[in-house]
């Protein structure tokens, strides 16, 4: 397998997803210590879709994304520290402290949220684009969803609706194999999720969602596409997740040979072995890379340490624009 | 003297002409005319971008009116009625209702959701529900329902105006009443409850299609010489607790009135209300007239039969004054 791409970009991928990983370990290690409770998703095995989708997009699209999305956040750039006092329930966090890991938003960086109701984001993904629709911006909006998100109504009633309007929506699905603990072929009748797009007539196309240089450039069309025709697209992103559904997960639902053959495809394994053997990047380099992220998600840490808990007095504020009261 | 109906067309129009954020998305909204004929010739008007017959999804296309809300448009949703909306209650509870806050404050959902409810025209157990009470439940939205044609127009104005997401509901039976009406009155604040009918004997209070069935019953009431108070909700979230407090603290009677299911109603909030703050000023037991617990019959005398209606109101404020 070949690289086709520059040593600037090898290096941005590969300082990408080395900093979703180094972020996810120090996550489940400090959940292990309590600093972050309630549901904790991690992202690990699933890097080279986050990092190749969001660098498939321009900065000025929006992003809808799922209950599992530190990975997105990031790379989308809101800042390590943020995410993480948002995990902590810090006032500094990027919600406040009132999301905690699923419910990551910034106004900022176009980024419409974690949403953890499995399906829940689709509409409102479709309605941001009909609103930039309707303003005439040359937007794209782009849909994170599970394979499990495929299962609801509102899948299929976002795509219906998406293609009936016309409206600018790039549909992600991070198909990870499993709805929680449902093995893929368990939930969906049809073996293959390409086939249901196009009944709506939506174009449909999968890739091999463990190579982030095939991901990025799948993306990058298909947003563009978008952006073109002013019609959705679908993609699937075909991934798989190394760690557990979330930090309640006991695993009996697959074997441990199963997640041993997948890590043998690794998306950061992949890239560091293809970008060395073609010469674009050394053995020194990731060691930068490493050393990099180490600082970066340490004092991510400490800026999670240092935020201050949000005041009890101020518990109502934010339910309405106005105080109601 | 206007219709209901056409007081709300009226502000629909003025709110499409006035800011072009605005549309109005929903089914059947656009070449039906609305299924209450609400929206009839805005098509024609405003054309196809801003008039949007919807598919059959109520989830999605409410959650895409709270996406558009979220990307700076303004849009109105109609839910056909009530019944269809639980469909999309996931949207309402988990999205709308909850974005400002689970986002730290930066993010607002300023949509105007109107749909038709209540019982009365015989369409049976599936298309009567009164459920104002599901959604003046939960923090995050705000609830009206207006009783008036004047009060139709003004709150879905103040709806569209709001920053948050604002849920209206409209009485079936009453689209077409008609009342006093003036387009370029300036509107009374939709949060606060109203006194259509003062009186010092007894408070009658009540929202939405119930308030005529109170008015009629206070006139029946002023011939037996007992003078009632017509309390008109008007806003259900919030709820303006302080309008009761003082009208029962000068009446010291309370009727309320709901067309909903008496257990967990809207009418049971009002009355815990009471208990809990006005308790020393009540003179007689609280009574609530609400529908029976059955699922609503077809046949006509089943159904009367079941809703509130002005005798047993009656029946009820003569109790409470002790001439019953």
């Amino acid at each position: 397998m070949t690289v086709d791409i520059s040593r600037d970009h090898a290096l941005d991928l590969m300082l990408q997803m080395l900093r979703i990983r180094r972020l996810e370990e120090k996550s489940a290690e400090l959940y292990a210590k309590q600093k972050i409770r309630g549901f904790l998703h991690l992202y690990i095995g699933e890097e080279a879709v986050g990092v190749g989708a969001m660098r498939g997009l321009r900065d000025d699209d929006n992003v809808v994304a799922t209950y599992r999305e530190h990975g997105h956040a990031l790379v989308r750039g809101i800042p390590a520290g943020e995410i993480m006092a948002e995990m902590y329930g810090k006032a500094n966090g990027c919600s406040g402290g009132r999301g905690g890991s699923m419910h990551l938003f910034s106004v900022e960086r176009r980024f419409y949220g974690g949403h953890a109701i499995v399906g829940g984001g689709l509409p409102i993904a479709v309605g941001l684009a009909l609103a930039d629709k309707m303003k005439g911006e040359s937007r794209v909006t782009a849909c994170f969803f599970g394979d499990g998100a495929t299962d609801e109504g509102e899948f299929h009633e976002s795509l219906n609706l998406a293609a009936l309007w016309k409206l600018p929506v790039l549909f992600l699905c991070e198909n990870n194999r499993y709805a929680m603990g449902t093995a893929f072929k368990r939930h969906v009748s049809d073996d293959d999720i390409v086939n249901n797009p196009p009944a709506y007539g939506v174009h449909s196309e999968t890739v091999d969602g463990m190579d982030v240089v095939a991901v990025e450039r799948v993306v990058h069309n298909a947003a563009e596409s978008v952006r073109e025709t002013g019609e959705p697209r679908f993609v699937e992103l075909r991934t798989y997740r190394f760690r557990a559904h979330s930090m309640y997960d006991a695993e009996l639902y697959r074997s441990k040979a199963e997640v041993e053959e997948w890590k043998k495809l690794d998306p950061i394994e992949q890239l560091k072995d293809r970008a060395l053997a073609a010469g674009l990047i050394t053995g020194a380099d990731i060691e930068a890379i490493e050393r990099e992220v180490a600082r970066e998600i340490e004092e991510a840490v400490e800026f999670a340490e240092q935020g201050a808990w949000e005041s009890i007095g101020d518990l109502a504020r934010h339910t309405y624009a106005r105080d109601l009261s | 003297m206007t219709t209901y109906r056409e007081a709300i067309r009226t502000a629909l129009r003025r709110l499409l002409l006035e800011d072009s954020r605005v549309f109005l998305m929903g089914e059947d909204v656009g070449r039906y005319g609305g299924a209450y004929a609400v929206s009839k010739g805005l098509l024609k008007e405003f054309g196809e971008e801003r008039i949007r017959d919807t598919p059959l999804c109520e989830s999605t296309f409410l959650g895409a009116g709270i996406g558009a809300a979220l990307g700076g448009m303004r849009p109105i949703v109609e839910v056909m009625t009530v019944n269809f909306s639980m469909l999309a209650l996931d949207q309402v509870v988990n999205n709308a209702a909850v974005m400002r806050h689970m986002s730290g404050g930066q993010f607002e959902v300023p949509i105007a959701v109107r749909m038709a409810t209540g019982a009365g025209k015989q369409i049976a157990a599936q298309h009567s529900h009164s459920l104002e009470n599901w959604y003046a439940y939960i923090p995050g939205i705000k609830v009206l329902a207006p009783a008036t044609a004047q009060d139709a127009h003004d709150m879905l104005l103040a709806a569209v105006e709001d920053p948050d997401p604002v849920f209206i509901f409209e009485h079936q039976m009453l689209y077409g009443i008609e009342g006093p009406f003036d387009p370029n009155a300036t509107p009374s604040s939709p949060w606060k409850a109203a006194v259509l009918h003062p009186g010092s004997d007894v408070s009658l209070i009540a929202y939405g299609g119930s308030v005529h069935k109170a008015l009629a019953a206070a006139e029946e009431l002023e011939k037996e010489g007992i003078s009632a108070e017509v309390i008109d909700l008007r806003s259900l979230r919030p709820l303006d607790r302080s309008a009761i407090i003082t009208s029962v603290s000068r009446t010291h009677r309370a009727v309320v009135i709901d067309e909903a299911w008496k257990t967990g109603s809207l009418a049971s909030e009002v009355s815990a209300t009471l208990a809990e703050e006005a308790f020393y000023e009540l003179d007689a037991p609280i009574a609530r007239v609400c529908t029976r617990e059955v699922p609503i019959p077809y046949a006509k005398h089943l159904e009367d039969a079941a809703l509130p209606q002005v005798p047993a109101i009656v029946e009820a404020a003569r109790r409470s004054v002790g001439s019953g």
